[in-house]
């Protein structure tokens, strides 16, 4: 039995300690909003918060995450009024929406650290997540506008 | 893209006919029609006509595809709490259809928004065509579901009138009410349905339609906020990765690694060990052509997804190799270059290009090459089937509902309407969801098997077994006579689609219609030909289909004339395209003009040069450019949309460049949700930007090279400059708008490379060329 702190309640998991956090949160717990693109860390659909940090659950094992703190896209808030969230829904960033909750969870570790990227370190912090449908423009905008609601409330 | 539909003339004009007789309403709420088939009333639900069409067509097939079959209907439900429902019958993988079909409904009948609701509409020829490509979802359906609108609204302003017993043409829908001015009283469209119900469809002559300055959103630039918006924000979303079932396994197939091989034999042994493992199970061998036939394997079926991937590792098996074993792209490369030389199936022909190219003094030849491609949606095919009392029911993101029911049907033995196919939303499609085989293979194991079960098709499983858009190399010959262009030839040789679903095919045919014989310059001598092409993979479509290959080579070429001629590349393009005139291709050519009538849609020079003259304004092409600073531009028109390009590219002291700005300007005429259209060609030009530097699938051994991103690259936030869409706008009928934005952007990146270095790419991908700066 592993026990995981995730969204800040505790689950206790009977799992192989080395699945990666992924499956478990989405095999076992039936938690899908983390999504699976490519399980070797290179496209970022999968990130989730470790401890506030930016982490990719694909090829984390579930072991590794004992004794800390689990945030998902579903924990991120709880009406979905994160300023990250709302400057997503305010500017329509997402096509198809598969990669957005990883975009979010990385947007929002950014802006946890940094209260106004520019555009450059918008970048060197997003290119880890991959999104085919291209909304890239519209991620560097939208997390502009959530550094200044931030910043604003 | 589906192709099935536009491939043949014949097909196409059938279409027609049917859609011209049978897009006839009918209102399915009576309560007559309702006490008949047994269905409680209570809301007004309006039935359309609409063509259903067979997913291969019979010339494709080796055995007869299912009929075309023609039976309503795309539903709108009124019910008496005023919620508007809309059935989407289409699928949503990115293109913001849930929220733009729904926005043509409520802006013809004067829904209110926040009144209007979305269903996801099953897999059902009923529901008329729902394959969900060739950028077709508006231009097909903004007619029809105008019409059910404005029947729904007549119905209800007549019910309204009756009620207070003024002239129909005294009350008006505004807002969700039917409001009659002179005695200031309203009613809302719940508060009609009753009476509503009870009347007769208006005949589709009667009816009238919003005229353009009425519209609330069609040709508007008003924001709606996408219907999934805040579920995806929230992680709330079903994509066909997410759908649990009660009792449900994971399975995960090892495919063979070169199409058509057999299983010889294998040890599971080892992959039995893995804790949460549940079955091993061979599947059937594929036997060609490929069809959408799941493509055979051991399935490796577990309680969770890790155990089934960590135990498909330790599968051991011995594979009988099909002939695709000697297949390698260095050598297919060699053969498409040979047959491309002499391509002899003409395919457009005018005047005697061979005799002005022998003539000419000054030739001018170029040959151009681009790989293999594989479409790489964020989510990978995904299905989940679970048999219960004799019903298979299969929920998977996929583009073509009915294709998979058919489909799912013919490998199961279960009839088709014993299969239910639930479409979720799709993490991308591109083109590689068109394709049933993934539903299938779930089906199968969940009728064998007896439990629900979702395949899951791991990064690796999609890039290594996909529908591929095909490798292509392409010969471009120009005769120049007195500073004009006087011939054109362009060569083709690449694998055709239609050697997926007929083994014998070699030469492209409905692809021809993408890119090349629509060449739009006004040249005396035209040749454009196809050479014969061996495939060793399952061919299939991807965003803008062979528009990609052939407008990089016939988009760059024509930029190499406009240097040899010492012109700007801008005004060459106007000068090649000429005059303001429909093209006609009836002598030259069969042209399927992506299945609409050529009159309705013309090939319209002046709005090709329209966009191209609008991009040159918006990005400065004829001011003093910055230092260092270089553009390229090229056009196209296809979907029946007009999009132009320029891109501006910086270049360092090494040579190197990088880009720096795209501007983008889409004509795609009656545009019903601006927003989209935008994000779509920001979309496009990233889906562009990935084709340029990264995309390439190569074979060796029969064996695609490439597994994951990091060896399959696309564009990352790295990759991407500014973009700038500006969308026309203009009462023409609604053209594409998924595909059109991509096939300019190579060539345009190409030239201005060019521009910038000196340097012609004419092979794709760039990345190994060390071209861009870091
Ligand atoms: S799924 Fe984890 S980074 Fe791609
Ligand atoms: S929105 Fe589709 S992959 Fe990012």
């Amino acid at each position: 039995m592993i026990t995981l702190t995730i969204n800040g309640k505790k689950h206790q998991l009977d799992v192989a300690p080395e699945m990666p956090l992924l499956w478990a949160l989405r095999d076992v717990l039936n938690m899908t909003g983390t999504k699976y693109g490519c399980g070797m860390s290179l496209c970022g659909a999968c990130t989730v918060h470790l401890d506030g940090e930016p982490t990719r659950s694909c090829t984390l094992p579930v072991s590794a995450a004992k004794n800390k703190s689990v945030t998902t896209i579903e924990g991120l808030s709880e009406q979905g009024d994160h300023p990250v969230q709302q400057a997503w829904q305010d500017l329509n960033v997402p096509q198809c929406g598969y990669c957005q909750s990883g975009q979010m969870m990385s947007a929002a570790a950014l802006l946890a650290k940094n209260a106004s990227p520019s555009d450059g370190d918008i970048d060197s912090a997003m290119q880890g997540n991959i999104c085919r449908c291209g909304t890239y423009p519209r991620i560097r905008e939208a997390i502009h506008q959530a550094a200044k609601k931030q910043s604003a409330s | 893209m589906n192709y099935f539909e536009q491939i043949n003339q014949t097909d196409a004009e059938y279409l027609q006919e049917q859609l011209k007789q049978r897009n006839d309403l009918f209102n399915v709420s009576r309560r007559s029609f309702l006490r008949n088939l047994g269905i409680g009333t209570g809301s007004l639900v309006l039935g359309l006509q609409l063509p259903a069409v067979s997913a291969v067509p019979m010339k494709w097939a080796d055995k007869p595809a299912a009929d075309n079959v023609f039976s309503p209907s795309v539903y709108l439900k009124i019910a008496k709490d005023n919620t508007v429902t809309v059935i989407v019958h289409r699928s949503e993988m990115g293109q913001g259809i849930r929220t733009s079909l729904p926005m043509i409904v409520a802006d013809e009948l004067e829904v209110d928004w926040n009144n209007i609701a979305v269903e996801q509409a099953l897999g059902d020829s009923k529901y008329g065509s729902q394959n969900t490509d060739g950028s077709r979802s508006v231009r097909r359906f903004f007619t029809p579901l105008r019409e059910a609108a404005a029947s729904a609204r007549t119905m209800l302003t007549q019910a309204a009138a009756k009620k207070w017993k003024v002239a129909v043409n005294e009350c008006v829908a505004k807002n969700s009410f039917i409001v009659h001015s002179n005695s200031n009283r309203k009613l809302s469209f719940g508060e009609l349905v009753d009476d509503a119900m009870d009347l007769e469809v208006p005949k589709k002559e009667s009816l009238s339609f919003k005229s353009p300055e009425q519209f609330n959103f069609i040709n508007q630039d008003k924001q709606v906020a996408l219907v999934d918006g805040k579920d995806i924000a929230m992680g709330n979303t079903s994509f066909g990765i997410d759908i649990q079932r009660e009792g449900m396994k994971v399975a995960v197939i090892a495919r063979p690694p070169v199409i058509a091989s057999k299983v010889k034999s294998f040890d599971a042994t080892e992959a039995k060990k893995v804790k949460g493992v549940v079955d091993i199970v061979q599947l059937d061998n594929m036997t060609e052509p490929p069809f959408f036939k799941p493509l055979g394997g051991i399935a490796v079926i577990a309680d969770n997804t890790w155990a089934a991937t960590e135990a498909r590792k330790k599968l051991k098996i011995t594979w009988d190799w099909s002939e695709h074993r000697e297949h390698s792209s260095k050598k297919q490369k060699q053969a498409l270059k040979e047959s491309s030389k002499t391509a002899s199936n003409v395919l457009r022909n005018k005047g005697d290009t061979t005799a002005a190219l022998g003539n000419t003094k000054q030739r001018i030849h170029a040959e151009y090459y681009t790989p293999a491609l594989i479409h790489a949606p964020m989510e990978p095919p995904m299905a989940t089937a679970e048999f219960k009392d004799g019903i298979m029911h299969v929920w998977a993101c996929t583009q073509t509902p009915q294709s998979s029911q058919r489909t799912v049907s013919q490998m199961t033995g279960i009839e088709p309407d014993k299969v239910k196919i639930y479409v979720t939303l799709l993490g991308g499609g591109f083109g590689r969801k068109s394709k049933p085989d993934f539903l299938v293979e779930a089906a199968i194991l969940a009728k064998k098997q007896g439990y629900p079960v979702k395949v899951i098709w791991t990064r690796e499983d999609e890039v290594q077994h996909g529908y591929y858009h095909a490798e292509s190399y392409q010969q471009l010959t120009a005769a120049i006579d007195d500073q004009k262009v006087t011939a054109w030839q362009h060569h083709v040789a690449e694998p055709p689609i239609g050697s997926t679903f007929n083994a014998k095919a070699k030469h492209i045919t409905s692809e021809a219609n993408l890119g090349l014989i629509d060449m739009p310059y006004n040249i005396p001598n035209v040749r454009c030909a196809s050479g014969e092409a061996d495939a060793h993979h399952r061919i299939g479509w991807l965003r803008s289909v062979t528009n990609v290959n052939h407008i990089f080579a016939a988009g760059s070429f024509v930029d190499e004339l406009a240097h040899h001629l010492n012109k700007d590349p801008k005004d060459f393009l106007l000068e090649m395209i000429g005059d303001d005139r429909h093209i006609d291709l009836s002598e030259q050519a069969e042209y399927g003009n992506y299945g609409e009538d050529i009159k309705q849609y013309p090939i319209d020079t002046a709005r090709l040069k329209g966009v191209i003259r609008k991009a040159a304004e918006n990005s400065g092409w004829d001011n003093k450019r910055k230092d260092n600073h270089f553009m390229g531009i090229s056009a196209h028109r296809s979907f029946a949309s007009y999009v132009a390009t320029v891109v501006e590219v910086s270049k360092t002291k090494d040579n190197k460049v990088k880009l720096e700005n795209i501007w983008m300007v889409s004509d795609s005429g009656t545009v019903v949700n601006l927003e989209r259209v935008r994000s779509q060609m920001e979309g496009a030009a990233i889906f562009g930007i990935s084709i340029v530097k990264y995309g390439e699938i190569t074979s060796e051994n029969g064996m695609v090279e490439q597994s994951n991103f990091h060896n399959y690259r696309v564009a990352r936030i790295t990759d991407v400059p500014n973009i700038h869409v500006d969308v026309l706008i203009n009462n023409e009928p609604p053209g594409g708008v998924g595909e059109p934005g991509v096939p300019p952007i190579a060539p345009a990146i190409c030239n201005a490379i060019f521009a910038a270095t000196g340097k012609r790419f004419r092979e794709l991908p760039l990345y190994q060329q060390n071209i861009f700066a870091s």
